[in-house]
């Protein structure tokens, strides 16, 4: 990498990416490894996802990685006939909300699960993989 | 500190496609609010423009606005909360008089969104929310609002049918409203046909007749102190509680999805500061962007306990003649949503009411109003209370 070249890592990040740098990259280089992370704060032990980088609590950003694992309860989901620009190929696609008790999780669940076997209160598992064109993501499957 | 009233009010028709720029269509809402109020350009002492950025190209509108106007040399800023900025403006406007810095605000609403394709909104509106983390997933206003239905549903057993009466409520006044976009009726069966037009699922469970549309619009509203109030109108309508509040942009940070935290915050706030509560409110603008705004409006506000938002829309109760009517001119789901023009709109609905200059659609001596104006999925929330006294 060039002296003075951002790490732009995070415009591989989902089917359209509208940002490329942040401070929690290493997101997508996880990603690539099949492990989706989020961050916790070395001070106060809180775990947060979506990742970030620093805690406005401790006022610090001092903070290391954590593997979303286990199982989620489904809050709620959605599943779209209408996209917006640049997410048509997609359709139809199922937005989603995963609780894991300490944090949240958004995001699509897996194409290969139909709609009319989701319900909310269902356990799900977040697994990383690409999206129809090709680019960094993650899914819930069914367990 | 006196007391801040609204002396004048205003709003161009909000249609599909303006056939001008911003500039003139912010005069239309203007006119109408000068006139109202009977006053001079010299009178207003600084305007607050209100717009969502990006529907069109010009920046920092402010200027360009109040030079076409004619209130130069005034001041004039910009101000944005997404869907609510023109509520933010009223609570911007309500701090500049009482604290004594300006005798008389304008606060401008606009915005002219037929100048993209609904998808390219649907894409802005999704940069609304967070564009690092849910964005990339393809998120947009109805499948937000779709994912708060279904955990309506889930959680209190609400049904589609108790949504689309809401949207039956609102086209049943919106006929009435001449400047709305929606004037005809609908029915139950439509919605309830995904074969036909408003019966379409857009984001499951929501189907095209549960969304508002897109709309191009202006609305104005004139804020004066308490001496200038009353020496320039006869019936000036008094702010009586302002609330504003804020939550986690992402879905993920939210405590619930049933309902919209920011409602209930500022709505505690607005009821505190008016000294009133839910049963003391005449008749009420709520933001239906979507039917189940509505109905969480309902509950977040008061007006029903959690989970009982569907008896208030099953027994009429939000309709003219009940106990607490909500959205008489027809709600956002007839009128449309022009985004930075809403919030006026609203407020000059409530304020017509309080001043019994409605219409057709008067409620019964209304002593208090109130607005609910929601910016981005329940990310902005303001609501406002307006009285007689």
């Amino acid at each position: 990498m060039a002296k003075n070249e951002l790490d732009a890592r995070f415009a591989q990040f989902g089917t359209v990416s509208f940002a490329a740098v942040t401070q929690v990259n290493d997101f997508v280089g996880y990603l690539e490894e099949g492990k989706l992370m989020g961050t916790q704060c070395k001070t106060c032990a809180k775990s947060y996802f979506p990742p970030r980088a620093q805690c406005c609590d401790c006022l610090t950003a001092d903070m290391e990685w954590f593997e979303v694992a286990g199982n989620g309860e489904l809050v709620s989901y959605s599943t779209l006939q209408y996209a917006p620009t640049g997410f048509t190929d997609d359709l139809p696609y199922t937005i989603a909300l995963v609780d894991y008790g300490k944090y949240k999780v958004f995001g699509r669940i897996d194409s290969s699960v139909p709609d009319s076997e989701l319900r909310v209160g269902m356990k799900l598992q977040a697994q990383t993989g690409k999206t129809g064109n090709g680019r960094l993501t993650y899914m819930f499957k069914k367990i | 500190m006196g007391k801040v009233g609204i002396i004048g009010v205003g709003q161009s028709s909000f249609v599909r496609t303006y056939p001008g720029s911003i500039r003139e269509l912010v005069f239309e809402g203007f006119s109408e609010a000068m006139k109202d109020a009977g006053i001079g350009r010299s009178d207003i002492d600084a305007t607050v423009v209100c717009s969502a950025p990006e529907y069109d190209k010009q920046r920092s509108p402010a200027g360009v606005i109040a030079e076409y106007l004619g209130l130069n040399p005034q001041p004039t800023f910009y101000a944005e909360t997404l869907c609510s900025s023109s509520s933010t403006g009223l609570k911007l406007a309500y701090s500049l008089v009482a604290s004594g810095l300006h005798d008389m605000v304008m606060v401008i609403g606009f915005q002219i969104m037929s100048q993209l394709s609904s998808a390219e909104s649907q894409e802005r509106m999704g940069r609304g929310a967070d564009i690092l983390w849910e964005s990339p997933f393809g998120t947009m206003m109805p499948a937000y609002y779709a994912m708060h239905a279904r955990a309506h549903m889930a959680k209190f057993g609400t049904t589609l049918e108790d949504l689309a009466l809401i949207r039956v409520k609102a086209a049943s006044y919106g006929q009435l409203n001449t400047k709305a976009v929606y004037r005809k009726p609908v029915t139950l069966d439509q919605l309830q046909d995904p074969g036909s037009f408003l019966g379409a699922p857009v984001a499951v469970p929501l189907r095209a007749g549960d969304c508002c549309a897109n709309a191009d619009g202006s609305s104005c509203v004139i804020v004066a102190s308490e001496e200038k109030a009353r020496s320039f109108s006869k019936k000036p309508i008094w702010i009586k509680g302002i609330g504003a509040a804020s939550a986690p942009v992402n879905m993920a940070g939210r405590e619930k999805l049933y309902g919209l935290s920011v409602a209930e915050e500022a709505g505690r706030q607005a009821y505190k500061m008016a000294g009133i509560t839910a049963a003391d409110i005449g008749v009420a603008e709520v933001h239906d962007c979507f039917t189940i705004a509505e109905m969480m409006a309902y509950e977040n506000l008061g007006f029903a306990k959690p989970g009982e938002g569907k008896d208030l829309i099953r027994s009429r109760e939000t309709y003219k003649d009940g106990s607490i009517p909500v959205n008489v001119d027809g709600g956002l789901l007839s009128k449309g949503h022009p985004i930075g023009a809403t919030g006026g709109s609203q407020i000059r609905t409530v304020v017509l009411q309080l001043r019994g200059e409605a219409g057709e659609i008067q409620v019964k001596d209304p002593a208090f109003g109130l607005i609910h104006n929601i910016g981005g999925v329940g990310l902005y929330g303001n609501v406002t209370i307006l009285g007689l006294d």
